[in-house]
């Protein structure tokens, strides 16, 4: 148990080999374990593809069908192939992420200013919360039958299916942050007589910053299930389109390919932003996250 | 907009406790008001004809939609799938992530050990497994309580893992003081100290539960709330998909009021003023 | 009180052995407490009182030296000893009655004769009708008597009291003292008390040590002879002024040594 205070008994003799093996894997007890642990991960994911436990321990049940699971090797081999040989991930991961860039802005643009004035304004704010409260329960993706009987399945389809799942958290987070500006800072600028864009450019934005930065990196999760769900109903290439039809066909290392790209994406993004949001907030206690 | 901006502010210097109660009030009739007045106008432009209501049906049109099949019952096997799949897989998810924060939190090298892999999945949204969900069982109901169990699992197991590891050392120090057995120790200061932090993931995993409930099956099935909004969207029967989004809706709402009651219950020895 | 009750030998404490951060928190402390006894520890903040408590309840294994309880040796907390500890040590999950009977719990005792074993030392410090209260519904003054319940209620032959009134207020602190030793004197327990109040230290002691700053060792040991029964008049006494200005010398010393930690008071 690590939370019982443990101290090492005294015992005088010099140090032998062990006691620096010993020492020297439990200054570095946490990578070793962490690394071993994956290691060990794709060996045993590894050996189920290609039957190797099978073989060992003469048991039919482990040897798993390729249809079912691609051993990592193949998948990765299956990667290089599609970015290197052929390059039809490119076209792929152009279109999505061309499709998620759109969604992107256009759920910034309209969902932080939107979530920035329903807060600002109190009466405001009173309508807007019950409506927000419903929208953050309601799982969106269920509207995306609704968006394809409005506009079609074309990329305007696509982009609005992905801004849909984003523009959410962007909101919300709007919303909060203005509503957790401190009345005396408002006050402050007001006494100064700054009017209201001075008080927007020099309170509200700098103290709402890192409530929006926590809703985008929580919208990018949400464009990234926009781009595989929204892609379902059709469109000429991406990611989506690539995955669905790899499945139908059962292709399973393309579609772990395609999954890995969508999760590699999904982090490095999250990670992008937690960067910036850090560098910006260096001189805040951190926030928490408003909506799921 | 009657009030100036900065109505927030002038709050604070009359009279606390009437200013509050009727700002209370306040709060509830804009927001009672707004909903009843979105609903009447979305009901008077379809029937006024402004908007065609194929594409955005009404209120009075989703409550028409939902009569025929509760009554007639053709409904019920839908629920009873979206049911099954939620119930199975948010129950797994409990059942595996609260002994895996657990674990996590009170050795440390389980957490060395799965920590990694953990703090990976947290950083995308699960739900893009899903296609190699399907691919390893199928388009039924067990690709979906799969993928319901890695939406939940993940905030459970990680809040339970940061309500042990928040656990303070000085009640700790009493119950060994005490004498108290390792089962003791778990039962009398760790778990309680847990709990706070662990419904705010059970809280969490409901949503994602839920998202993998309506996912999976837009995505792939061939029953269930979420196929029956799929297929209302494909014959353009726009009343029945907003009932089905509704349904989820009261879903999610009706979990989230349950875990707070319950909550609640556990919560008393806090201070008004911490709880959530 | 010629019977020695509690014994420390050659007590040292050292933490990261052979590494850079090599801590030497307690050296060769050597301390006998007679029963009945009520000695205190005073010393410049950060000497290691609190540890040297730790090591005497069990809860800190030393690196060197035992303890004996009436001449046995002893590792592990045990029924014979209980913790008063510092402020806010309540299970705060816990009502004031749940709290009292969770040592008795611990060691197995049926809750209906726990309650009432509880019910009679939530009485004797003056909280009856409080029983259902949580925590953070009491006053710090009246969190601490629950704390000295918890431990009466177990009762042990010696008591072990860390800084149990460092977060009171000046007055509260004052009437705790007081009340402590009514307490005291009918239980006739032995006490083993931590403080960093030289006040309170006299006041309430038979005995003061006084400890050294880091490493902590004994550096003296003073005998209180005021007589008892004591009252709060006693601090107005030029003898008890005496032994402050003797003992605060004494911490001085070490204090002026390391003025990082020169808060001793």
């Amino acid at each position: 148990m690590t939370v019982l205070v443990k101290p090492q008994a005294a015992e005088k003799r010099p140090p032998g080999v062990l006691d620096v093996i010993r020492d020297t894997y439990f200054a570095y007890e946490r990578g070793i374990l962490g690394v071993l642990a994956f290691v060990l991960f794709l060996l045993i994911w590894e050996g189920l593809g290609r039957g190797w436990w099978a073989d060992l321990f003469h048991a039919e049940s482990l040897r798993v069908k390729p249809i079912m699971l691609s051993a990592p090797s193949t998948i990765a081999a299956a990667a290089w192939h599609m970015y290197f040989v052929t390059g039809e991930m490119w076209r792929h991961l152009g279109l999505s992420g061309f499709e998620f860039l759109l969604g992107f802005l256009a759920s910034c643009f309209i969902g932080i200013p939107a979530g920035l004035i329903c807060g600002r304004y109190r009466d405001l704010a009173y309508a807007a919360e019950p409506l927000l409260n419903a929208l953050n329960a309601t799982p969106q993706v269920a509207l995306i039958p609704l968006v394809v009987l409005w506009i079609g399945t074309g990329l305007g389809a696509r982009v609005f299916i992905i801004a849909l799942l984003m523009i959410v958290p962007l909101i919300i987070n709007g919303f909060a942050a203005m509503r957790t500006v401190e009345p005396k800072y408002l006050t402050l600028a007001k006494s100064f007589g700054a009017g209201e864009w001075t008080v927007f450019r020099t309170i509200i934005l700098p103290a709402s910053t890192p409530f929006l930065l926590a809703g985008i990196r929580l919208s990018i999760g949400r464009g990234m299930i926009g781009i595989v769900v929204g892609e379902i109903y059709g469109a000429p290439v991406g990611i989506g389109v690539m995955i669905n039809q790899a499945g139908q066909t059962f292709q399973t290392a393309k579609v772990f390919v395609g999954v890995l790209t969508i999760v590699i994406c999904g982090l490095v993004l999250s990670e992008v932003v937690r960067r910036i949001e850090r560098r910006v907030e260096r001189w805040r206690p951190q926030i928490q996250e408003q909506s799921s | 907009m009657s009030l100036p901006a900065e109505g927030r502010s002038m709050e604070a210097k009359t009279a606390r406790p009437r200013r509050m109660a009727s700002a209370a009030m306040r709060r509830f009739v804009i927001g009672l008001g707004t909903i009843i007045v979105l609903l009447l106008l979305w009901e008077a432009v379809t029937d006024l004809g402004l908007i065609d209501p194929i594409l955005i049906s009404s209120p009075s049109r989703v409550i028409e939609a939902g009569i025929g099949p509760f009554s007639s019952g053709d409904i019920w096997p839908d629920i009873d799938v979206s049911a099954v799949e939620f119930a199975w897989g948010y129950l797994a998810a409990i059942v595996i992530g609260i002994p895996l924060g657990l674990g996590m939190g009170l050795y440390k090298r389980i957490n060395y050990l799965v920590g990694p892999f953990i703090d990976m999945l947290n950083a995308v949204p699960r739900i893009t497994f899903l296609p190699i969900l399907i691919l390893w069982f199928g388009i039924g109901i067990w690709s979906k309580v799969a993928v319901v169990l890695m939406g939940a699992v993940i905030p459970i197991t990680i809040a339970t893992y940061t309500g042990v590891r928040t656990n303070e050392a000085r009640f700790v120090r009493v119950a060994r003081s005490f004498g108290a057995s390792p089962w003791k120790l778990l039962t009398s200061i760790i778990l309680p100290g847990t709990v706070p932090y662990l419904f705010t993931g059970l809280k969490y995993g409901a949503g994602r539960a839920l998202l993998g409930v309506v996912v999976g099956e837009i995505y792939a099935s061939t029953s269930g709330v979420g196929h029956m909004i799929s297929d209302a969207g494909n014959l353009f029967d726009t009343s029945t998909v907003f009932l089905g989004v509704v349904m989820f809706m009261a879903v999610g709402v009706t979990v989230t009021t349950l875990l707070n009651r319950i909550e609640r219950h556990f919560d008393r020895w806090r201070p008004e003023t911490q709880r959530q | 009180m010629t019977k020695i009750k509690l014994e420390a030998r050659n007590i040292g404490l050292e933490y990261g052995r052979g590494t850079q951060n090599r801590l030497v928190a307690l050296s060769d402390i050597n301390l006998s407490i007679y029963e009945n006894e009520f000695v205190s520890i005073v010393g410049p903040s950060g000497c290691g009182k609190t540890t040297f408590l730790s090591v005497v309840d069990g809860l800190i294994e030393a690196s060197g030296g035992q303890i004996l309880v009436d001449g046995k040796v002893v590792t592990k907390p045990g029924s014979d000893r209980a913790v008063v500890f510092q402020d806010s040590s309540l299970l705060p999950w816990r009502t004031v009655m749940k709290n009292v009977v969770y040592g008795l719990e611990c060691v197995g005792v049926k809750s209906k004769e726990a309650e009432e074993r509880a019910a009679h030392f939530i009485e004797m410090v003056g909280l009856a009708g409080f029983e259902n209260r949580f925590p953070y519904q009491l006053s710090g003054g009246m969190q601490q008597r629950v704390n000295l319940a918890r431990a009466l209620v177990m009762d042990p032959e010696i008591l072990l009291m860390d800084e149990p009134f460092a977060a009171l207020d000046a007055q509260t602190r004052e009437l705790m003292q007081e009340e402590l030793l009514q307490i005291w004197s009918k239980s006739g327990k032995t006490v083993l008390f931590i403080t960093h109040q030289i006040d309170e230290a006299i006041f309430l002691s038979d005995r003061v040590i006084v400890f050294s700053a880091r490493p902590g060792r004994v550096k003296e040991d003073i005998k209180i002879p005021l007589e008892r029964p004591r009252s709060l008049k006693l601090k107005r006494d030029p003898r008890f002024h005496a032994l402050e200005d003797r003992i605060w010398a004494l911490i001085q010393e070490d204090a002026v040594r390391t003025p990082q930690r020169a808060t001793a008071g």
